[in-house]
């Protein structure tokens, strides 16, 4: 089961609501790109006849159903979407509650995921799954194998990699090491209109909006974009050997070269 | 998707196609991978069984990247439609799933050095031989001919019978007597090898004949009328590009103090190749409805299709290179190959004239007034 979240696209105009939360409505939305990394981590776990299927989770308004749509297209086979009214603003503690609750009603073997999001990079929700559900977390994968009734991580460290089992179930989460997400095809496209979507409720899957404290335990104190920093310097209007000649001394002089 | 893969994948390759003028065949791979080789092919076959428009789309957003590329989606198609207009459905079984998969790849060969348009100029004889026709002379300008494993062929089974003398053929490229020895040396869509081909007795069983013979006039026609429209849709999407290209120079460029883009002179420019492309895309489309609902007068629509878009991409592209200025002129920035790649949307598949030509039969056909066929 890949969990994976829709977000703004790097490149879309943001704006944020009164309440300075991200105005999602109006900003282009795609996967999480980190998350295309456990797609298709899953995607090539099923190719190999490692797992027999793989299936995938979101929390989000109702357009978070094109995100699970998208992910279909690549491969896999049916989508869940938990969206209620009381989870406008959940942080990453009230994600983490759904997720859990929603994964302890599918009980997957691996419940996996990108290792940050785009757009909140906390990188708590792993985490905070595999705590809530009482299971092991093999967190930051460069890869993900399966061993029987273990999965297996590889994660690299500064001085060479790790090897990291537990007996499933799991929680996972992998790097963009692990290959280069693949483009839906066409006839993917069109496949995964077919493939069966449900969407659940907060009450589908045991909790009700008091358990998530208003969706949040933390609030948004201010937001603001980042300073300036000093203008950028351009070499323009010369010649490639005197741009070259001025780019070297720049850097010379910073001591960089 | 098919933007997003034109965006990162063919659009970094487009200058270096054209600058080497090789075929582009890690990007054949790629397109036959995303299943977008097949979407002229039939499901039952393994294609993706697009109607025209969604074909069109598909189309418009290659070209948009590289025109070179997207031939190899459009000529899959052309090579393969007379089969699908006038094949058996043996002939179809055997072939399109080859050709649909990406793993054959298929060329259309109507045009001789001294047949263009004048199609019942064909010199090229096909002599039946017991269960064979034996197949003689040359080709040329045939688009992928020389890395096609599928050609379909015209030829003469009757030369005085003129134009109803023509027969088509299927013939497999490993045939013996088959060769491609030249391709030409262009000024756009320079990755797509256009060959010369050679037919010295090239022996093909009777069972590859296309329809009956003396049907392979109206095969060609039928034939073209459908594949018209991939050009359309192929010059909607060079301008595309070139517009997009001009539009983000024209808004970083500054001179005299403010950028281009706040001028009205390059505005109108602007305004003029926007408006002519959604003019050009539209008619496409009119042009693909009428196609899919396989209209009697088709040709008219793909015919009026190919004449606006190929006459509207070379005037955008040509404004495009005025926007960049000098830098429009060099092989630095894309716009200045977009515009010798679109000159090509005007002279193949028959030219701008032809279509005039075809409109204008099909208005006095309309109107009762035509003349019997020579």
């Amino acid at each position: 089961m890949v969990c994976i979240k829709q977000v703004p696209a790097t490149t879309a105009a943001k704006r944020y609501t009164a309440d300075l939360r991200l105005d999602r409505a109006a900003a282009e939305a795609v996967i999480n790109p980190l998350d295309e990394y456990a797609i298709e981590q899953a995607l090539r776990l099923q190719e190999s006849g490692a797992v027999e299927s793989v299936g995938y989770l979101s929390m989000g308004p109702d357009q978070a159903g094109e995100a699970l749509r998208r992910a279909l297209a690549m491969g896999g086979d049916d989508a869940t979407l938990v969206t209620d009214p009381a989870l406008g603003g959940a942080d990453a503690w009230a994600t983490a509650r759904v997720l859990a609750a929603a994964l302890d009603k599918l009980a997957p073997d691996v419940a996996l995921m990108g290792m940050a999001s785009d757009d909140a990079r906390g990188s708590l929700v792993p985490g905070a799954v595999a705590a809530l559900r009482g299971v092991p977390l093999l967190s930051y994968g460069s890869e993900l194998r399966i061993e029987g009734s273990a999965a297996r991580v590889r994660r690299l460290t500064a001085d060479g990699f790790d090897i990291v089992e537990a007996p499933m179930p799991v929680v996972a989460s992998v790097t963009d090491q692990v290959g280069e997400p693949r483009y839906a095809s066409l006839k993917g496209i069109m496949a995964a209109k077919r493939k069966p979507m449900e969407t659940w409720s907060l009450a589908d899957i045991g909790l009700s909006a008091d358990d998530l404290h208003g969706a949040a335990l933390t609030r948004v104190v201010e937001a603001r974009k980042p300073e300036a920093k000093s203008p950028t310097e351009r070499v323009e209007g010369v010649g490639a050997d005197e741009a070259v000649t001025r780019i070297a001394d720049w850097l010379a002089a910073r001591k960089l070269i | 998707m098919v933007r997003e893969l034109a965006d990162e994948r063919i659009a970094p390759r487009a200058a270096e196609i054209d600058a080497t003028a090789e075929f582009p065949w890690d990007l054949k791979e790629l397109l036959a991978k995303q299943d977008l080789i097949g979407i002229a092919f039939s499901a039952r076959f393994g294609g993706t069984e697009l109607d025209n428009i969604g074909q069109a789309i598909v189309v418009e957003e290659i070209a948009r990247a590289d025109a070179t590329t997207s031939l190899i989606v459009i000529v899959q198609k052309l090579g393969a439609l007379p089969i699908m207009v006038a094949g058996t459905e043996e002939q179809q079984a055997r072939y399109f799933p080859r050709l649909a998969s990406g793993e054959w790849m298929a060329a259309f060969g109507l045009t001789e050095a001294s047949a263009g348009s004048d199609v019942a100029g064909i010199r090229m004889r096909a002599r039946r031989d017991g269960d064979d026709y034996v197949l003689s002379g040359s080709k040329r300008f045939i688009t992928h001919g020389s890395i096609a494993n599928l050609v379909t062929i015209f030829a003469m089974t009757d030369p005085a019978a003129g134009r109803k003398g023509l027969s088509a053929f299927i013939v497999e490229t490993d045939t013996p007597g088959f060769s491609a020895p030249r391709v030409e040396h262009k000024m756009g869509i320079r990755g797509s090898p256009t060959a010369e081909l050679h037919f010295d007795e090239v022996r093909v069983p009777a069972a590859n004949r296309i329809g009956e013979e003396g049907e392979g006039f109206s095969i060609a026609m039928a034939t073209l009328d459908r594949s018209r429209l991939s050009i359309a849709a192929q010059a909607v999407g060079i301008a595309q590009g070139a517009t997009d290209f001009a539009v983000s120079y024209a808004a970083q460029r500054e001179q005299f103090g403010e950028r281009i883009a706040d001028m009205e002179g390059i505005q109108f420019m602007l305004a003029d190749m926007a408006s002519g492309i959604e003019a050009a895309r539209q008619l496409t489309y009119a042009a693909a409805a009428a196609v899919d609902a396989n209209a009697a007068d088709l040709a008219y629509w793909t015919s009026s299709a190919k004449l606006i878009a190929g006459d509207m991409a070379m005037r955008v592209t040509t404004d495009a290179v005025q926007v960049l200025g000098g830098y429009g002129y060099v092989s630095e920035y894309p716009v200045e190959r977009m515009m010798r790649d679109a000159k090509i949307t005007q002279l193949y598949e028959g030219t701008q004239q032809v279509q005039r030509m075809i409109v204008a039969r099909q208005l006095l056909r309309r109107a009762g007034v035509s003349r019997p066929s020579r």
